[in-house]
């Protein structure tokens, strides 16, 4: 940690009295403690200059001080008190959320459905943190897989096919239904397989090339998914009509577990005619963001994320310890694919469509920043960069702009810089956090020291 | 040879209009520490680097264990037996040193996405087995207690140490090093060639060696090759190399071979 404080900072701290031998002479609690207290009173004090003083700011600031001060790892089952409180909070949000307070230029909480679209732009880019956090390969092009699940949603889950006419325990069918129905929870688990296996087709011809020149093809497969979405209403002339172009698929069928599991097992028959129908949208996405979240940890720890991390690390060095780079890659692809289609999957049937101006490159930038924003390779700093940004995406721009206009007397409509405010954020990270918010310790080691890339081996053995 | 563990048949490699090796025929008995020497830039490192399929020969083969391994991928290299260290150290700078050997064991690991997910029975003895051997190597390689430590926080050479600790994680039956010994004191490399030959005996390994240190050269090899331009000028036991006029003269000029003789 030391390391990261530049001397201009000691130098100014001296002066003040606080020189480092001073400060690292404490222990790391206590430094823990005051590095966050400063933070907060900070805030705080940014928050009464803007003369938007309220109690909710302590509220705040106590939350955050529980959250960070303590070393929660030294106490047994301490490393579970965090998860287990975000977990909490999410799954609370549907009692307390439109009760709470409005925030200080924030505005008032998310609205349930804002949660649910967190959590699904969570899970999406928990998926590219296996491409880009763990393998290091950049990738451009993610919003394809998104594509490619919000479309198997709208196949195996819509009207779509009307020569086609096959139920398997879908619900909400209304009456002369056509086309596939499958039941949500298995075109879930279909659009992860088929989006993993649209990743492994992408990735064996581009994964052979490295940084940029992947970073270029790969941003050349994102736009054309959307192309094709765009103009698949009659697939090469025959009049088959796969995407239903500029239309899009819609409506799609809502999750649900049918008459009987309701009847016998409480469970909700139909979420899209429940009453509470953004709760249990918001519940669902906690179960399929903890699933990817149990994923990534698991994979992290095992022989293939050990495999990642080498490859990023040392290309030419994790070859020479055996590890076959295109097999390798290509498992960091599928995996990155498979959650990124679920996600979309689950997305399109929450919004009940798939259309393609939902799939523009900008999407992919988006995931792209949730990741570099939160701390590649790190979950927890991948969950909070996605939950932020999708959050200012949704309504927090809006609040935030419309708090700015009604305090300095201006007109502007910031949501319309959305994509140069990220781009702002971006840089800003870049230049002073490069290992983003909450980083994982082995990448901002590395983003700091720099690693090796000099020119792998000749490319034509780089097959596998 | 009878018993060559590694052999070439007329490797060579051009960049451009360089030969950086001549049709060069090369073998490791197995069992012996065959030693690869030349001046600097006589393409040892090259015909390493093609050894070990980092480089694809423009002509001629690479036969290991009875296999033609010539256009294989590095990590099939690796799956049939053949470890090696850089010269300039490649370790993982931000992995421990623990995770760094486990790295090299990944070719020995069988456990597959679906079962690290599941984390099978079957994988989590895998996975505990392997840390195991992971720690015995590092206490072979005297990296005892160096288990947590993030690779470029290691001391010099503490990180050739581990070079060959993950190198021999990958259970080579041939062990590549690339100068091991360079910028070590005169006793570490005297540690280290007695390590080298321990490792030959009680591992049942064979060794080839890039070295620029004589001592290391004629003190460990069974047999020694010299190249020079890319062309191999001798090979032979290290007494008959000392003689060999062709080495002499490649090392020191053709003028000290006429006063010598």
């Amino acid at each position: 940690m030391r390391r990261r404080i530049s001397p201009y900072w000691w130098r100014a701290l001296g002066a003040a009295g606080l020189t480092q031998p001073r400060w690292l002479a404490l222990s790391p609690t206590k430094r823990r403690a005051i590095k966050t207290t400063t933070w907060v009173a900070i805030l705080l004090i940014l928050i009464a200059l803007f003369g938007v003083w309220k109690a909710t700011a302590f509220a705040l600031a106590a939350v955050i001080g529980l959250l960070i001060v303590p070393a929660w790892n030294r106490i047994p089952y301490g490393k579970f008190f965090v998860p287990v409180a975000v977990l909490g909070i999410f799954v609370c949000y549907p009692w307390y959320g439109a009760s709470m307070p409005q925030l200080p230029i924030f505005g008032p909480f998310p609205q349930q459905s804002t949660v649910v679209v967190m959590l699904i732009f969570s899970m999406m880019a928990l998926g590219l943190n296996f491409v880009v956090g763990y393998a290091g390969l950049l990738d451009l092009g993610y919003v394809a897989f998104y594509a490619m699940g919000a479309y198997m949603a709208g196949w195996f889950a819509s009207n779509q096919f009307a020569k086609q006419h096959l139920d398997i325990g879908a619900v909400g069918l209304f009456p002369g239904w056509t086309g596939y129905h499958i039941t949500i929870w298995l075109v879930l688990l279909m659009a992860g397989i088929a989006t993993a296996i649209i990743g492994v087709i992408i990735g064996l011809p581009t994964l052979r090339l490295r940084g940029d020149y992947l970073a270029i093809v790969t941003l050349g497969f994102g736009e054309i998914m959307p192309q094709v979405a765009r103009n698949g209403d009659n697939l090469f002339g025959t009049g088959f009509n796969l995407t239903n172009g500029t239309g899009g698929i819609t409506p799609i069928d809502g999750p649900g577990f049918g008459n009987w599991a309701q009847h016998n097992l409480h469970l909700p028959a139909n979420y899209l005619n429940a009453a509470n129908f953004d709760s249990l949208f918001l519940w669902t996405a906690i179960v399929l963001v903890g699933i990817t979240i149990f994923c990534s940890m698991r994979l992290r720890d095992s022989r293939l994320g050990r495999a990642w991390i080498a490859i990023r690390e040392d290309e030419t060095a994790a070859a020479a310890m055996g590890i076959p780079l295109m097999r390798t890659k290509t498992w960091a692809y599928a995996t990155g694919a498979f959650f990124g289609g679920v996600a979309g999957a689950y997305y399109a049937s929450y919004k009940s469509g798939a259309f393609p101006d939902d799939f523009f490159f900008n999407i992919s930038v988006f995931i792209l920043c949730m990741v570099i924003l939160g701390g590649m390779g790190n979950i927890w700093g991948v969950i909070f960069g996605a939950c932020f940004l999708a959050y200012l995406d949704r309504e927090g721009l809006a609040n935030v702009g419309a708090w700015f206009n009604s305090h300095f007397h201006t007109n502007l409509n910031v949501p319309l810089y959305e994509f140069g405010i990220y781009g702002v954020i971006i840089v800003v990270v870049m230049l002073f956090r490069p290992e983003g918010l909450i980083p994982s310790q082995r990448r901002a080691a590395e983003l700091h020291e720099g690693v090796h890339d000099e020119p792998l081996y000749d490319t034509e053995t780089a097959g596998a | 040879m009878p018993d060559a563990l590694l052999e070439t048949q007329q490797l060579r490699k051009e960049f451009g209009g360089l030969v950086a090796n001549d049709d060069v025929d090369f073998t490791v008995p197995r069992g012996s520490i065959v030693s690869l020497i030349g001046p600097n830039g006589a393409g040892k490192t090259t015909f390493f680097n093609m050894l070990t399929g980092v480089y694809r020969p423009t002509a001629g083969d690479v036969w290991f264990d009875g296999e033609r391994m010539t256009n294989k991928p590095p990590h099939a290299y690796t799956q049939r037996g053949i470890g090696r260290t850089f010269q300039n150290i490649r370790l993982f700078q931000n992995m421990t040193a623990l995770e760094n050997v486990l790295v090299g064991m990944h070719v020995r690991l069988k456990g597959n996405l679906f079962e690290a997910i599941v984390r099978t029975p079957r994988v989590r003895r895998e996975e505990q087995g392997a840390r195991e051997h992971a720690r015995e190597l590092l206490a072979l390689c005297n990296l005892r207690g160096r288990d947590a430590v993030i690779g470029r926080n290691l001391s010099y050479g503490d990180q050739r140490r581990l070079e060959v600790a993950r190198a021999l994680a990958t259970q080579p039956k041939l062990l590549l090093l690339d100068e091991p010994t360079a910028g070590m004191n005169p006793q570490e490399t005297a540690e280290f060639t007695d390590f080298v030959a321990k490792l030959r005996d009680d591992r049942d390994l064979s060794v080839l060696l890039i070295e620029h240190d004589m001592r290391v050269v004629m003190g460990v090899s069974d047999r020694v090759t010299v190249l020079d331009y890319g062309e191999k000028i001798a090979e032979g036991t290290p007494q008959e190399i000392q003689k060999n006029e062709r080495v002499i003269e490649a090392y020191l000029g053709a003028a000290a071979v006429g006063h010598s003789s």
